[in-house]
């Protein structure tokens, strides 16, 4: 905690070691609901982008002059100002996304990744830092729904549709599996991807553990 | 492991059972239903049960040399919860459906939690549960004629019995599996034989399946008929379907029911009870897999409240306060 942290590593801590939805396990309702398909999970992730690194950067500018008592409702506050920002954006310029999206936007306020991210680490860190974190958790974050939202739309559906570029594969390879598309099917992708990437940080740890004891000999 | 000491807790007696000989009674009692579906839906049953059976070995071993466990396919469990999940699955289906299905039950329902012993619910019912929810089209159309072998996507009886039509099977065409159905559930001869032989080796307790098939004819007898209670036709909901499937070879896997005689009765009422909700009021034809399912998660609740009382221990809890109150007194 002494001394001037890394720039870079605020940033990338977000991807795996501090991964909101397989290491934290914050923020599951929307991952859970929207990540049907690869686009929905996609816009979702660039909203909680934009509002968690906006209000990561108002929070870490005004921590000095919050009050520790009433914390919580300045952050939500803060919050409050790029979910609102979001949720006219996309009324007005996508309101097919925002019809799918839905309720999921405005609950952004209280998704407990921003909220998570303001108290653990914007509160207490200057407004660079802060930055990184929030692109970081964020890109993080849309990773991981672009990745459940692809497995679930091409297990789902057959296929993966991306934007106007149409659907790969163009021919169905095999019959779709309607329970991916439903919430045990979310449920099901979820643990076992958490499963895996726990197993593969694991190994990782233990590799490593093993190499510093061999140089330590 | 022989020249090491091994501490363990009691109990210390050593029994001739291993998990598997268990297992193998288990698979010689499902030989006859085994056969049975191969002779009354054709040669194609016997591609669908290997298929069954060689995936959900397969996953077991690749999935324990993935990440590294014993691989522990010669316990034969793998064996069974293909097998089991290849009887429930209409003989017309195409051979994806019993891969996938015994690939995730395997995989997920139990070697995820920890493999054989720690499965939280019976793998195979699982994977039938999956496959149902991922191809429901499959699960129900795929059925084939009984003897002609030929594909009919028509209604199963207990489906035909559901849409209030009477045009059901004669009892004897039941017990040796002329209808529509599951490969394994509508031979009730050949199921009944392998069930008395598990029986009478000790390997399943009749108390689960008596519960069981006793709930459903209650059920069935009392609400079956809309319209007039008592007048249901009990045996039918029993012998149709796949009650005794379920119940003498579904619900009575170790690890996923109650430890207790009395637990296990009443693991079977309760997903005999829950099988009629589905049958009756449900939205599917079929409840077994659903009430199976349920009673698994419920078992461990069972265990808790039919903890046995050990020897004098005075159980109720008014009782032992007065006990104490008189020796204080004295």
């Amino acid at each position: 905690m002494n001394g001037k942290r890394s720039l870079l590593h605020d940033f990338t801590k977000g991807f795996i070691e501090e991964n909101a939805t397989f290491r934290m396990v914050i923020g599951m309702c929307p991952t859970l609901a929207v990540t049907t398909t690869v686009v929905n999970g996609f816009w979702m992730g660039i909203a909680v982008i934009f509002v968690l690194t906006f209000s990561n950067v108002l929070v870490s500018a005004l921590r000095k002059v919050t009050p520790d008592q009433i914390r919580i409702p300045v952050f939500v506050i803060l919050i409050a100002t790029p979910v609102v920002i979001v949720e006219l954006v996309m009324k007005a310029f996508m309101p097919d996304m925002y019809s799918i999206l839905g309720v999921f936007v405005p609950l952004i306020v209280v998704n407990c990744i921003i909220i998570a991210r303001s108290e653990a680490f914007a509160y207490r860190y200057p407004v660079m830092n802060s930055l990184m974190d929030g692109l970081g958790i964020g890109l993080g974050y849309t990773i991981n729904l672009i990745v459940i939202g692809g497995i679930r739309e091409f297990l789902g559906t057959g296929r993966i549709v991306l934007f106007s570029l149409g659907s790969f594969p163009a021919r169905l390879l095999f019959d779709p599996m309607a329970v991916m598309l439903t919430p045990p099917g979310g449920f099901v992708t979820l643990g076992l991807l958490m499963a895996i990437l726990n197993l593969v940080i694991k190994r990782s740890e233990s590799k490593k553990a093993a190499r510093e004891a061999a140089a330590h000999d | 492991m022989g020249e090491k000491l091994l501490v363990t807790s009691s109990p210390h007696l050593k029994g001739p059972k291993t998990v598997r000989g268990l297992m193998l009674d288990v698979i010689l009692s499902l030989v006859p239903a085994s056969i049975a579906a191969v002779v009354i839906f054709g040669p194609r049953s016997l591609t669908v049960i290997l298929a069954s059976v060689v995936s959900a070995v397969a996953s077991e071993a690749i999935f324990e040399k993935a990440v590294k466990r014993d691989v522990t396919v010669n316990d034969l469990s793998a064996v069974i919860t293909g097998l089991l999940l290849a009887l429930t699955l209409p003989p017309g289906v195409r051979l994806y459906v019993p891969v996938v299905g015994s690939a995730f039950a395997v995989i997920v329902a139990k070697q995820i939690f920890g493999g054989l012993g720690t499965n939280f619910v019976n793998p195979a019912l699982a994977g039938r549960a999956f496959v149902m929810a991922a191809w429901p089209l499959q699960l129900s159309s795929k059925w084939v004629a009984p003897f002609t072998f030929d594909a009919v996507s028509g209604s199963t009886p207990l489906a035909v019995l559901r849409s209030g039509q009477t045009a059901i099977p004669s009892i004897s065409d039941i017990l040796i599996g002329n209808r529509l159905g599951s490969l394994g559930e509508t031979c009730v001869l050949a199921l009944l034989l392998g069930a008395s032989y598990l029986i009478a080796r000790g390997v399943i307790d009749w108390r689960l399946p008596a519960g069981y098939i006793g709930a459903v004819f209650a059920g069935a007898w009392v609400f079956g008929k809309s319209g007039a209670y008592f007048q249901g036709d009990g045996l039918t909901a029993v012998l149709l379907g796949g009650v005794i499937l379920g119940a003498f070879f579904m619900a009575t896997d170790y690890v996923t029911s109650p430890v207790t005689g009395k637990g296990r009765l009443y693991m079977g009422i309760g997903a005999g009870i829950v099988t009629i909700l589905i049958r009756l009021w449900g939205t599917y034809p079929e409840g077994v897999t659903y009430g199976i399912l349920f009673m698994n998660l419920v078992t461990p609740l069972i265990d808790r409240f039919m903890v046995p009382r050990y020897y004098g221990y005075v159980h109720d809890v008014s009782l032992r306060r007065k006990a104490r109150a008189a020796g204080r007194r004295a």
